[in-house]
């Protein structure tokens, strides 16, 4: 508008001088400037519509083309992705993932003096975790189809104290048909509920008291495993498994042919749309040689005693799974117990030669016979997104155990068997944890553990488990 | 002295009875139809509509379950190991449980890259595929936005595409298939053209969700989501994201807050109560409603629902 002004009197003052002539002149002359106001008026504005227009086109083609660029670079990153996704050496990697575990732990007891008093040790670690902060193990787990029949799993654990163990590493087939799987190498085995699933997938920081005490914490196969799943509409699912049997109860034995074997089956289906169960049973059966354990004598002196003979084991499992419309992600509850029963009948040699100044100096064997039972039972209910509290209760059954050395009286007494007193182990566990996704978990559990005579240990745990990398589903 | 343990005789026992019971079971059915095991009950009401007699058909999930978080349940493993054709969304939807399910059912028929395995995201074009593949953004799918089904233009792309597959599967039917195949798109088309011009209305109106599963329904229908309840996909609703939500509406205020029927309806009423804007539930899927009883009445009622707030 300024300019516009300026313009029409520059224009008026130009014409001024002139204008001083005659009044009929003066007029024409203001006319003509009118005239010329108005057009020139009408130009600007024209050309100011057209500016305005030009500017906004403009805007216009900016956006387009920025939309256009960067849908081109979206769709360029997209290609380029699928492109370093599907060539180059690294388009066949196995999925990995890796769990980060740990604990602060705080026991009334000493944990490294842990035993199950009434039960031959497992051998397995079986403790509470070291007081303190406390690293668990690190799980690193790669997994891939090997080719058109086969794939491959492998789970390493690296202990927080250095050395790597493997957990599992086992090729399983993906083409047999009629719903059989076959399964080589090292496993968890099928038997029971609790035992294929990975500590991590635990609700618990520990293992119950019955794994602890008749699978060494888990029972790995080092074998060949054949599963069948039967074609209805109910589960059903039957599993052999063929192994060395040199985990508890078996042992390492030296020989040719299978050192163990067991069988399973399941049985699981809805109840309705809430409701989701499971149910089993399991033999286990192994031929232990010379599996030994260590225990102090009446003196406290170091004594090894080892049993061959053969192992016997029976288990029955359910789990139960209820959710509001089959819906987990607010409420749910889960219901687990399992019953275990295991038999032993062989012989078994005392030996305390390795003493400096030794009680008796030599061996005695005689008959070993136990039977002895376990179970817990443990739920965990949902109560609110992410947090879940639990409970669990375990008890072992000392039952039966006939020491042949003891009972002929001869020489080592009931007193040079400390770990085998007699003893029904008990105890009362309480959890809370706080799972913000399924990727991370940190649990507090409170326990009152009654696993060695005339002690109760109070333990407090602080756990927390991480899960990083390819996203692993976890078993029923 | 050890006694030899005596020859494994139970395992032998065990093994006869597990031979002899598979081949049992083996035999051929009488009724040969195909075997389908959907995923969601999107894909089952779609494989009905394709297969109609022919299939039977089992729905793994139902419309009240977050179909991020599935179990392995028992039944879905007996359900996969008889199942012809496994019809899932893919996109890493159901990578929680799906996996484990068709390993663990010994079916080598639906095993991925099977003809017996369907995806159905790989027949559209996804969209928000993200730029930042990374946890720390919650739970992100790679491969792009899995809840493709909300639009009506995708469903019939993979209707198109798995009535193929139902045919390439079970030749003696593929006529069947086709037929159905064909009638089914020639009502969806002519249903497709019915809600486009009943949701008119919907253009433009801006809402604010729950999860992003309501994008291609959003995108097909322009309706503007300005926030979604959770802050980051697949987090619960926390309290200060929600009042920054609310702070937000107030600069850009939204028609409704929509949620499916299978979210928590605690954080929606809280912000329908506190920016007083109506809470919508949509079906989301077949059986998520009374009325939403199939693909077409699925759409009815959502569009019914949603434009109840755009008047």
């Amino acid at each position: 508008m300024f300019k516009r002004n300026l313009i029409a009197a520059a224009i008026a003052l130009a014409y001024a001088g002139p204008a001083l002539a005659q009044d009929a002149e003066l007029a024409k002359i203001r006319e003509e400037i009118r005239q010329m106001k108005d057009a020139y008026e009408k130009r600007i504005q024209t050309l100011e519509k057209r500016l305005s227009e030009a500017e906004a086109n403009a805007g216009k083609a900016e956006t387009a083309a920025s939309k256009a660029e960067q849908t081109a670079a979206r769709a360029e990153t997209a290609t380029a992705q699928a492109a370093s996704a599907r060539s180059g050496e690294n388009a066949f990697n196995p999925a990995v993932s890796l769990i980060l575990q740990g604990t602060y732990a705080r026991t009334s007891q000493d944990p490294n003096r842990f035993q199950i008093t009434g039960f031959v040790p497992s051998g397995g670690e079986v403790g509470p975790p070291k007081r303190s902060f406390g690293l668990a193990e690190t799980e690193l787990n790669m997994t891939a189809n090997i080719d058109p029949y086969f794939r491959g799993v492998a789970i390493a654990a690296l202990a927080p104290e250095g050395g790597i163990s493997v957990e599992e590493a086992y090729f399983q087939t993906l083409a047999l048909p009629q719903g059989f799987t076959l399964r080589g190498g090292r496993f968890f085995s099928g038997i029971g509920y609790q035992n294929e699933q990975h500590q991590h997938a635990w609700d618990f920081q520990d293992a119950p008291l019955a794994y602890k005490t008749f699978l060494g914490n888990q029972l790995k196969q080092d074998g060949l495993q054949l599963k069948w799943v039967a074609p209805t509409d109910l589960f059903m699912e039957l599993g052999a498994e063929l192994s060395a049997g040199d985990q508890f109860p078996g042992s390492d034995r030296n020989k040719n042919g299978v050192g163990g074997s067991a069988l399973f089956g399941h049985l699981g289906g809805d109840i309705g749309a809430s409701t989701a169960w499971r149910a089993g049973v399991s033999y286990l059966k192994a031929s232990p040689n010379a599996r030994s354990y260590q225990d102090t004598d009446s003196l406290g002196g170091a004594v090894t005693n080892s049993f061959s003979g053969s192992a016997k084991l029976w288990a029955v499992d359910g789990v139960l799974k209820w959710a509001p419309n089959g819906n987990p992600r607010y409420n749910n509850l889960k219901l687990q117990g399992e019953y275990f029963r295991l038999k032993q009948d062989g012989r078994l040699t005392y030996d305390d030669t390795a003493q400096t100044v030794p009680q008796f100096g030599v061996t005695f064997t005689d008959s070993f016979v136990t039977d002895q039972s376990g179970w817990y039972l443990q739920g965990v209910w949902q109560f609110y997104p992410q947090w879940r509290v639990g409970y669990r209760y375990d008890a072992l059954r000392y039952g039966t155990l006939s020491n042949g050395i003891v009972n002929n009286g001869l020489g080592p007494t009931a007193a040079n068997f400390p770990v085998l007193a007699n003893h029904s182990p008990t105890r009362n566990t309480l959890m809370l944890d706080w799972s913000p996704t399924e990727f991370s978990r940190v649990r507090l559990q409170l326990a009152s553990d009654k696993s060695r005579r005339g002690v109760t240990d109070n333990q407090v745990f602080v756990q927390y488990i991480y899960s990083l990398g390819a996203h692993g589903a976890h078993k029923f | 002295m050890l006694k030899i343990p005596e020859k494994d005789d139970a395992i032998m026992n065990w093994l006869g009875v597990l031979i002899s019971a598979a081949l049992w079971f083996a035999a051929p059915p009488a009724f040969a139809a195909l075997n389908v095991f959907a995923c969601t009950p999107e894909w089952g009401a779609l494989a009905k509509e394709l297969g109609g007699d022919k299939a039977n058909i089992y729905v793994a999930t139902n419309a009240l379950q977050d179909p991020h978080h599935i179990e392995a349940r028992p039944s879905l493993i007996a359900r996969a190991r008889s199942a012809d054709l496994v019809v899932c969304t893919g996109a890493d939807l159901e990578v929680g449980w799906l996996p484990l399910v068709l390993t663990q059912s010994g079916n080598p028929k639906i095993r991925n890259g099977q003809p017996g395995y369907f995806e159905a995201a790989r027949q559209v074009v996804l969209l928000e595929i993200p730029t930042l593949v990374d946890r720390s953004q919650g739970d992100v799918h790679p491969g792009g936005n899995p809840h493709i089904h909300l639009d009506p233009r995708n469903i019939a792309k993979i209707a198109a595409a798995l009535n193929e597959r139902m045919a390439q599967l079970d030749p003696p039917e593929a006529g069947h298939y086709r037929a159905r195949s064909k009638a089914f798109l020639d009502r969806w088309q002519q249903a497709i053209a019915r809600w486009e011009k009943e949701a008119a209305p919907l253009r433009g109106i801006a809402v604010v969700g729950y999860h992003k599963n309501m994008s291609y329904l959003n995108q097909w229908l322009g309706i503007r989501e300005i926030g979604n309840l959770e802050p980051k996909p697949g987090l619960p609703p926390t309290a200060a994201h929600m009042s920054e939500l609310l702070a937000r509406l107030a600069r850009d205020p939204a028609q409704a807050v929509v949620r499916s029927a299978y979210n928590d309806p605690r954080a929606a009423e809280w912000l329908s109560q506190n920016a007083k804007i109506p809470a919508v539930t949509l079906p989301f899927t077949v059986g998520g409603s009374d009325k939403a009883r199939d693909l077409f009445s699925l759409y009815d009622d959502t569009l019914a629902r949603l434009l109840v707030v755009a008047k």
